[in-house]
């Protein structure tokens, strides 16, 4: 992993969706940074002009001037413009546009104290079924590996593999505490709520490895609670699920 | 009225149910749990500057269950956290605002003798003390204090160790503390004002405890609620917050299940958004007074700003889940919550403007507690700005939980209403004490902490743009946060350098009891507001006649007068 990537910026971005997260951040603090200088130099002024100066008084009346009013009314109407014309359409995109099942890869992703428990359901695009009653150290999803829907599944501790270039569809869910799924380079969070079973979407359009962090205090080794995403090529992806088939058949 | 003579040491200062000995007690307490939940930063920033290092000096004096050989634990790390967070907005800033300043002040504006109840004025006070006792109590139960954040979540803390009992019982104490204040508040408000003195007339202090109070009336049962119900999961074996199939560390936790852990978080964000408010509608009416005084002009739109507070904490309670947009909600949800955001950003910018130009035209003072007020304005413009790629869902996403955070709310909390409650300290000091604070120590104190806190979190920006989550005991695990580390080294020696620069003030504070300067009138700062129309401190009961009050807040600098001021209560 390339450490240089990162700095005083965002995180380099490798999602499809995340240009326009990041584009939002940009506009907003360009309007927060013009808005607060505009003030500040307003302020600074006012204080040198206005200082108590000997016969000089106060004046009993109030500044009489429409500039006010219309610094708030643009503030106002720039706000309306984030929220309506930036932020509800890039989130509703995020949220309610999910690509169809059949063209993305579909993952379960299960957080527990503190670990990421990934599984892929194999060719079939069938999850096995999994019952909390089977967890075991070396079984930490609960599949029931009898289950025919269950013979092509992989389990994954930790290590999140996925194509570059096609929609990954993850369910997300946990089975103690709350854990917060979060890959920066993709502009991903989702909080992983146990009792909840929650769905996240996202394109890489770039490889690479970056991380997963948990990004919700989640007990003593919160911190520790780092996986890593690999973002392979078609090929890769292909090899390392064989990998994977081979080692699970040891 | 004045029977103080005959009472002894402990009736008067002690037990006392006058509003003036209460709001000291309130303030005195605050100030020391608001230096406790400081030490307590400071501490942690050794780990975030240095992860895993042994602590010189002083890491030697903890157990081996905290910071065994001076390293720190990461479960000590997250006791740390949450007590701060929970200590500086319960037992710290609350009492100093609004206990402290709210109880001293509130009758003496309006030109009362006392609180409406001054007997549950008292009761208020130890409710909160005895809040105060049980949470410093929980440091030393088995697996220290509290460690699931100051927020709480369960199931962390339905599982967490003893500590977490004891902040749900320290909670419980304090929320019924702020009942019972916000209580006498509101009919103290309503019916024991002067003659004379409509609602129109008020000082906008007064208006922003009445705001004030209303919320912690409003607010604080949905968490008293909540707390009892996450005892009873934890004592009592109930699941309200435990889902079903939960499986803790490989083995099935054996509960009924069937409860919810956004419930937790709806309940305690009702309360805790509106909480934010509490935290700065005070320090608004400090820092208006101030400006007012310290101008000489009257306040620019006074009915906008009482109309600004008002739809501010109306707005407040529809604004929670804006703490929750990654949980998961549906996009009407989400968009309810985001577009509630944006509207009660502007109430902000108003009060803002209008306190900005009050300035123009005036002829100002620059005192110390001018200096704080002042520097209220810009920090609380940043808090303020910096909520916005909060509270709009789609930048919050890579924001959410990061560092972002903690230095928006620290610029709102921290350089605004601490700023603003340390020139309330130097303002109304001659009034309780009838001595002047030092100017030359107010003005280190003022430009240290100034530049001190401005250092602690404006990196948090950076941190979390750079993506660093926050609550992290080992940052440097990341590749992201290790990039961003030299800034942790940089905040963290400010925050100390803050610690430093806050011994002056203590130092101040005591001296200028005895050694200040004495003040030559009742009313030093020619102010018009009422407290500032009674003898100097005053004694039990206030006032020596039954003020009136002739016209509004602040006749600063009216036409035909030789005097640039105007007392309220001066018929001519
Ligand atoms: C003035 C000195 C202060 C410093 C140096 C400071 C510093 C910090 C830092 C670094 C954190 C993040 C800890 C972490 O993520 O592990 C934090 C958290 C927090 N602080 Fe402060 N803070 C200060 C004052 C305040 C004040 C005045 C308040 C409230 C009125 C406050 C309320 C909180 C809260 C609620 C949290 C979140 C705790 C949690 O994560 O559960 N802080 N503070
Ligand atoms: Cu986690
Ligand atoms: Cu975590």
């Amino acid at each position: 992993m390339n450490s240089s990537i990162y700095g005083w910026h965002l995180p380099p971005n490798v999602s499809a969706h995340g240009a326009a997260i990041d584009q939002l951040i940009h506009v907003v603090h360009w309007f927060m940074i013009a808005l607060f200088i505009g003030w500040g130099i307003f302020l600074l002024y006012t204080l040198i002009r206005f200082r108590e100066r000997p016969g000089r008084t106060a004046s009993y009346e109030s500044a009489k001037s429409k500039l006010p009013k219309l610094v708030e009314i643009s503030v106002v109407l720039f706000e309306v413009f984030l929220l309506i014309g930036l932020s509800i359409p890039i989130w509703s995109k995020v949220k309610n546009e999910f690509p169809p099942a059949a063209d993305s890869l579909v993952v379960r992703v299960v957080a527990q104290q503190f670990v990421w428990n990934i599984h892929y359901p194999g060719p079939d695009r069938l999850f096995g079924k999994s019952d909390p009653s089977l967890i075991s150290d070396s079984n930490a999803l609960g599949i029931d590996w009898n289950d025919p829907n269950a013979k092509d599944d992989i389990a994954s501790i930790n290590q999140f593999h996925f194509p570059v270039n096609k929609p990954v569809i993850v369910y997300l869910s946990s089975k103690d505490v709350i854990h917060s799924f979060a890959i920066p380079v993709l502009r991903v969070k989702q909080d992983a709520i146990p009792g909840m079973r929650i769905p996240v979407w996202f394109e890489a359009v770039q490889t690479g490895q970056f991380e997963i962090a948990c990004a919700q205090l989640c007990g003593v080794g919160h911190t520790l609670m780092k996986g890593y995403v690999s973002i392979d090529t078609p090929e890769e992806f292909e090899n390392w699920v064989k990998e994977q088939e081979a080692a699970k058949n040891l | 009225m004045s029977h103080s003579e005959h009472q002894s040491f402990w009736q008067k200062y002690i037990f006392s149910v006058d509003h003036k000995v209460i709001g000291c007690q309130y303030a005195l307490t605050g100030l020391v749990f608001l230096f406790f939940g400081f030490c307590l930063m400071m501490l942690m920033r050794w780990q975030l500057a240095f992860p895993g290092e042994p602590l010189p000096v002083i890491g030697g004096l903890f157990s081996d269950t905290t910071m065994p050989g001076g390293v720190m634990l990461p479960e000590f790390y997250n006791s740390l956290g949450a007590m701060h967070g929970t200590i500086m907005v319960f037992l710290g800033v609350v009492p100093l605002a609004v206990g402290g300043f709210g109880n001293y002040l509130v009758p003496l504006q309006i030109g009362a003798p006392d609180m409406a109840f001054p007997k549950l004025n008292a009761a208020s006070y130890w409710c909160y003390f005895v809040g105060g006792v049980v949470m410093f109590a929980s440091f030393f139960v088995p697996g220290g204090a509290a460690n699931s954040g100051w927020t709480s979540y369960p199931p962390l803390s339905d599982i967490a160790t003893m500590g977490q009992t004891f902040w749900l019982f320290g909670m419980v104490a304090l929320i019924t503390s702020s009942l019972l204040g916000s209580v006498n508040f509101i009919v103290t408000i309503v019916h024991l004002r002067a003659r004379g003195l409509s609602f129109f007339r008020l000082p906008f202090f007064v208006w922003a405890q009445f705001v004030t109070s209303f919320l912690l009336l409003l607010a604080f049962p949905p968490l008293e609620v909540a707390g009892v119900l996450q005892l009873m999961d934890r004592l009592a074996g109930s699941s309200f917050f435990l889902p079903s199939g939960l499986v803790i560390s490989g083995t099935p936790l054996g509960v009924s299940g069937g409860g919810s852990p956004l419930l937790w978080q709806h309940l305690f964000w009702f309360l805790a958004h509106p909480e934010v408010y509490v935290l700065i509608l005070p320090a608004i009416g400090i820092v208006t007074e101030i400006i007012v005084n310290n101008t000489r002009k009257p306040l620019y739109g006074y009915k906008t700003m009482v109309y600004s507070v008002l739809f501010l904490g109306f707005m407040s309670f529809v604004v929670w889940a804006h703490h929750m947009f990654m949980t998961g909600m549906g996009t009407t949800m989400s968009n309810f919550f985001q577009a509630t955001t944006m509207i009660i950003s502007i109430p902000s910018v108003v009060i803002l403007t209008v306190l900005i130009l009050t300035l123009w035209g005036g002829s100002i003072r620059f005192t110390v507690p001018m200096h704080f007020a002042l520097a209220f304005l810009p920090m609380f413009a940043i808090g303020g700005l910096t909520g916005l790629p909060l509270g709009l869902t789609a930048s919050d996403i890579p924001l959410h939980d990061t560092y972002y955070v903690i230095g928006h709310f620290h610029y709102v909390v921290a350089p605004g209403t601490l700023l603003a409650l340390f020139g309330g300290v130097y303002y109304w000091y001659p009034k309780v004490t009838g001595r002047m604070m030092n100017e030359k120590l107010g003005k280190i104190h003022f430009w240290g902490s100034f530049l001190c806190l401005n250092g602690i979190f404006m990196p948090m920006f950076i941190q979390g743009l750079a993506g660093v989550s926050r609550r992290l005991y080992m940052p440097t695990v990341y590749a992201h946060a290790e990039a961003v580390q030299g800034t942790n080294v940089f905040m963290s020696y400010s925050a100390w350098i803050l610690g430093l620069v806050q011994l002056i003030f203590i130092f101040n504070f005591f001296r200028s009891l005895k050694k200040g300067k004495k003040v030559e009138s009742d009313n030093p700062w020619q102010a018009t507001t009422l407290e500032w129309a009674t003898p100097t401190p005053p004694p039990h009961g206030n006032f020596l006649q039954e003020p009136e009050v002739y016209r509004g807040p602040y006749e600063y600098s009216p036409p035909g007068r030789t005097e640039d001021f105007w007392p309220q209560n001066e018929e001519k």
